[in-house]
């Protein structure tokens, strides 16, 4: 285990902020800057800025692009059009995930993917195995910055930034912008259950964005966010991370992804498994559960059921909103019912759980 | 960061006060500040008998898991509850109120065996 760990292009100026930087994937990025509890609350309740430049980015363009998309991925491309974003998995052709990501239509003929960082490799071979003719795939990985501006305080952020109006920006849209910082892709999305954006732009303006919106969210109390307080604000949103909540073998059904399937078109890749368990239903489904006794689930912990055995905890964790301990978990779907109770093997214990809906936590004012 | 004269410590962060045959223990000002927000704790069993060295006791963050190992062996005589509802207390006060269990030590020559403050403070500098 000596091999280096890639560094987030700020890395410096992040420890100059007293990150405690830690390892995640093949990346070394800030776990926190305060407390993981602290930046969890700022993000529900103020606002955050995450630095996510190890996130992948790929274009796709040509005359063919349109047609190839809409093969590649399970939604309906008629979805997508100037300004409009989508979340899709990526999935290979037994329906498994190979990703998830977020493509966004440039124009008709471009379109820019966001994907995994630890995916970008896989990812582009497996695109790149079924480019067609006419159509153009670029790694633009290592030439691009991704913040992500998160909180209910950062609508009125953006817009001191940028002086645009971002109101009437839907979310999943984006706005191609451009700044004194150059190109700038901003997008109402993000992985924590709260308003937000995404911010995207060439690496030599990495640095001059993220002092400017720490600067301009100064009197909003924005502060930065680390990794620690991305996977608790995801996690409460009943957000998947790759690699973890789905991966090559589990379905898009099975990980609950249905919605981000456009089971109607009749010619995707990976729709095949899909289909046939959105009738018939898939063996096992992931749920998220919360405790009833005490005791946080982690990663890799047994679900039970009297001394049966029902699958493992994917992700789990105290959630700071909530008060409780939560987790999601693959069990089978005659065990997946809403109120069921589980047990959860914590060390040398066992510790009853109750499944409930997703997502654990709802922010109270949805964005228009 | 605090290092009391009066205590002795472990390598793997635990703090020891004794009084007569009895210690107190509990994780040190360091320890707390590496694990950062402290979010539950997993106390011994009633009746647990530790053995110095092995785990007894777990701490937990919002990321992760770390055993607390018994400083001396000895039977379990009295544990904190409050950090049961209150598991922050080790942050805020992990010499006082943030302690976590009472052990009678089964041989009094264990106590020697454990790092002096000076000793200890060496430990986390030169880690760090």
């Amino acid at each position: 285990m000596t091999a280096t760990l890639k560094r987030l292009p700020l890395h410096e100026i992040h420890v100059q902020a007293r990150a405690h930087i830690g390892a995640f994937g093949d990346w070394e990025v800030p776990l926190y800057f305060t407390s993981i509890l602290e930046e969890h609350e700022a993000v529900r309740t103020r606002a955050g800025l995450f630095d996510i430049s190890h996130m992948g980015e790929f274009f796709i363009s040509g005359k063919s692009a349109r047609g190839f998309l809409d093969f590649l991925l399970p939604r309906k491309i008629d979805r997508l059009k100037d300004g409009k974003a989508l979340y899709e998995p990526l999935l290979n052709e037994q329906g498994g995930i190979v990703d998830d990501l977020i493509v966004y239509q440039l124009k008709p003929e471009k379109y820019l993917l966001i994907v995994n960082a630890a995916n970008i490799e896989k990812d582009f071979g497996w695109i790149h195995s079924h480019v067609p003719s006419g159509v153009e795939l670029e790694n633009v990985s290592e030439e691009k910055f991704l913040f992500a501006l998160q909180g209910p305080r950062t609508l009125s952020i953006a817009e001191a930034i940028f002086h645009c109006d971002f109101r009437s920006l839907g979310y999943y849209h984006f706005l191609n912008l451009k700044t004194q910082w150059g190109e700038l892709f901003v997008s109402r999305t993000g992985y924590t259950g709260e308003d937000g954006f995404e911010i995207m732009g060439e690496m030599s303006a990495a640095e001059g964005v993220w002092k400017t919106v720490i600067q301009a969210g100064q009197s909003s109390h924005l502060i930065p966010i680390g990794f620690g307080a991305r996977d608790t604000l995801r996690l409460e949103a009943g957000m998947l991370l790759y690699g973890q909540d789905m991966d090559d073998t589990t379905s898009a059904v099975e990980a609950g992804l249905e919605w981000a399937l456009d089971l109607e078109k009749p010619n995707f890749i990976g729709r095949e498994r899909n289909s046939q368990e959105k009738q018939k239903g898939a063996t096992r489904r992931l749920v998220g559960f919360e405790m009833l006794g005490r005791g946080i689930p982690r990663h890799g912990f047994p679900v039970e059921k009297g001394g049966r055995s029902l699958g493992v905890v994917t992700s789990g964790s105290f959630a700071p909103s909530l008060k409780k301990n939560i987790g999601l978990a693959y069990v089978p779907s005659a065990d997946s019912k809403i109120g069921n109770e589980v047990e959860i093997a914590i060390r040398s214990e066992k510790v009853k759980a109750q499944i409930v809906k997703l997502p654990f936590y709802k922010r109270s004012h949805a964005i228009s | 960061m605090q290092f009391p004269e009066e205590l002795r410590y472990t390598q793997t962060h635990e703090w020891a006060k004794r009084e007569g045959n009895r210690i107190r223990v509990g994780i040190t000002e360091y320890a707390q500040h590496e694990i950062s927000d402290v979010v539950f704790i997993e106390l011994p069993k009633s009746n647990a008998q530790g053995v110095k060295g092995k785990g007894i006791a777990v701490v937990e963050s919002v990321k992760a898991a770390f055993d607390i190992y018994a400083p001396v062996s000895g039977a379990v005589v009295k544990v904190n509850s409050a950090l049961e509802s209150n598991p922050a207390l080790v942050n805020e006060d992990p010499y006082g109120r943030g302690w976590f269990f009472e052990i009678e030590m089964k041989d009094t020559a264990e106590w020697d065996t454990l790092l002096q403050a000076e000793a200890y403070k060496n430990q986390c500098t030169t880690t760090h």
